[in-house]
């Protein structure tokens, strides 16, 4: 089974926080993460493969030459291949513009399952799955919490807020993975010195995938949303605060504001 | 020339789900704005019934697609139902529930359609000049936002999350039109085969009907120390939520979450109790009407959001306020 996984590199926005004077992001020596559902993404690939004789994990990031990082910790976690799809030509896309480029990528490549993770930490769309999926004509099954192979067909777990679907899917498909799908194992030693002597990162620029994407579709230009503003949120304003005082004046005057608001 | 304002209505076991009667509600405020209809997409098994009640929130028209094939949400023939209303009617902006269903539905839509679409937003307007709808959402974990255009693509599509918009009061004296949409289905179209269903078992409670939530986070300690927390919520009929720390420390269940990555609540009254109120947390909780706060550290952000903060330790507070409260309320009786 030829299994090819999409990650994305992005800052642990856990770690981000706000400058209180200027109000605006502090990026720096915030750490760069693969995306943890993303990363339970290449487990459960990995898993797939040592279930079936003579599977691939090819793992596949758009992003800056940077994104390298993270298709090696793919690579030192078992993965086979690495390919990064960097070019300036790609910047500033949005989910259209990132599945089309994406798409274009994987068209180069045999799949018998693509797996993606459902949403990235810094966008949080949940869109470039679904996206590849219907710009490749596969079917998809998104949120996956278990995977499991019967044949030549997929066994996938799908949530939702108050049920689960057990469903049967044949390849090649596409899956968005919950990162409750697959504990990600860690690198070992030999995983690490291998990713970086013995296997490879191809790189995909404009160049590699010209003649399977159309210009009008890829980076700022193809994208069919705009930011047209950002900004750091106006916090609710803070109203009154007791401090001082014993436990029995505290929960009399919680009483107080309680009644005043008719909850009891 | 685009036009109306289209709400994909989504159900289940043919019940409507909350947050399509709360996308009309805005849906009604937009289409005001601009001059325009609202219309709905009711689409499933067995689901006319529900028409009027999607009227009677603020609908202009729906419009009913019914097949079996439809009984159960899948990718394919949902995705084929809404292109085709799309395709045949050219609406203006169309909005879809940023639930597990929707954000599995409009991106593969809007890939087939070729438009835009802006995930979990949390406020819509019309620009003033353009008319083009303004679609207000967070990104980085919550940390900034951003407001997105679709300026050159049609229709303007978004997801909004569940909880956010509020839903219009049922009007009794409105009326409107109910089409019915006969969509032929192949064999085709169901490309996976759903082998079983399996209801969530636990009593679903869902957080975002409560008008009383009673949250715990890190200051709680303990999975035995959330029983206070629970009694006070009984002695207020509300239910217990929590932060993303008590859910990662296994004290509550997932979908009591509040938060970024959890729900999104507006209660009457939302007590933080030992929550310090990260930037994550806030945007899941900011817009309830009235939001109190217990915390030990007096420096906690909750406290900036608060409408009453009360610095001190919940141990002592807790029981006794359970107590104080269910001391009026037996007088009350």
């Amino acid at each position: 089974m030829k299994i090819v996984v999409c990650i994305k590199q992005v800052p642990d926005t856990t770690e981000v926080r706000l400058d209180p004077k200027t109000n605006t992001l502090i990026r720096d020596g915030v750490p760069s993460i693969i995306n943890p559902d993303d990363k339970a993404g290449v487990e459960a690939a990995l898993q797939l493969k040592e279930k079936v004789e003579g599977s691939t994990v090819t793992v596949i990031s758009m992003g800056p030459p940077q994104a390298d990082v993270a298709l090696r910790e793919a690579l030192a976690m078992g993965c086979d291949e690495g390919i990064l799809v960097s070019d300036r030509a790609f910047g500033g896309a949005d989910t259209w513009a990132t599945s089309h480029t994406i798409a274009a990528a994987l068209k180069k490549l045999e799949y018998d399952v693509i797996i993606t993770g459902r949403q990235a930490i810094d966008g949080d769309t949940a869109q470039v799955g679904p996206q590849i999926a219907e710009t490749l004509g596969l079917p998809q099954v998104s949120y996956a919490e278990a995977i499991d192979v019967e044949g030549d067909k997929l066994i996938v777990t799908r949530q939702y807020e108050d049920r689960k679907h057990i469903i049967e899917v044949a390849t090649p498909c596409l899956i968005t993975a919950l990162s409750e799908l697959a504990e990600p194992r860690y690198m070992s030693v030999r995983g690490i010195m291998d990713s970086y002597r013995e296997k490879e990162v191809k790189l995909f620029t404009l160049e590699e995938i010209k003649d399977t994407v159309d210009m009008s579709d890829i980076g700022l230009k193809g994208s069919c949303t705009r930011v047209k503003q950002s900004f750091t949120k106006q916090a609710k304003g803070a109203g009154e605060k007791i401090v001082d005082g014993s436990v029995d004046e505290k929960v009399a005057a919680i009483i107080a504001k309680l009644q005043e608001k008719y909850i009891i | 020339m685009s036009k109306d304002i289209y709400v994909f209505a989504e159900q289940r076991d043919g019940k409507l789900q909350k947050v399509g009667i709360e996308l009309v509600g805005k849906a009604r405020e937009l289409a005001d704005d601009l001059g325009e209809k609202v219309v709905v997409m009711l689409i499933g098994s067995d689901v006319k019934r529900n028409a009027e009640k999607l009227i009677k929130h603020g609908a202009d028209k729906v419009i009913v697609v019914e097949d079996p094939m439809l009984k159960e949400y899948v990718t394919e023939p949902y995705t084929k139902a809404v292109t085709k209303i799309i395709n045949e009617n050219d609406p203006n902006i169309v909005l879809y529930g940023a639930s597990a269903i929707g954000r599995d539905l409009a991106p593969r839509v809007a890939s087939r359609v070729h438009t835009g679409l802006t995930a979990d937003c949390t406020k819509l307007d019309i620009d003033e000049e353009t008319k083009l709808l303004l679609m207000t959402r967070p990104a980085f974990g919550g940390n900034i936002m951003a407001t997105i255009v679709c300026e050159n693509f049609s229709p303007q599509m978004a997801t909004v999350r569940p909880g956010v918009m509020k839903a219009l009061p049922t009007d009794n004296s409105r009326t409107g039109e109910i089409e019915e949409l006969k969509i032929e289905f192949v064999e085709a179209d169901m490309n996976v085969k759903i082998r079983q269903v399996i209801m969530s078992d636990k009593k679903a409670v869902d957080i975002t009907e409560a008008k009383i939530l009673v949250s715990g986070g890190r200051g709680v300690g303990s999975p035995e120390k959330f029983e206070m927390l629970k009694n006070l919520a009984e002695s207020l009929n509300g239910e217990i939520s929590s932060s993303r720390v008590a859910v990662e420390s296994g004290w509550v269940d997932h979908d009591r979450q509040v938060g970024q990555t959890g729900k999104t609540v507006r209660p009457d009254l939302y007590m933080a109790c030992g929550i310090s109120g990260a930037i994550q947390h806030v945007a899941g909780m900011e817009g309830s009407e009235f939001i109190l706060a217990i915390n030990k550290d007096e420096n906690a952000p909750i406290f900036g959001v608060a409408d009453l903060g009360i610095v001190g330790d919940i141990n002592t507070i807790l029981p006794k306020l359970t107590d104080e409260i269910n001391r009026i309320k037996a007088e009350q009786d």
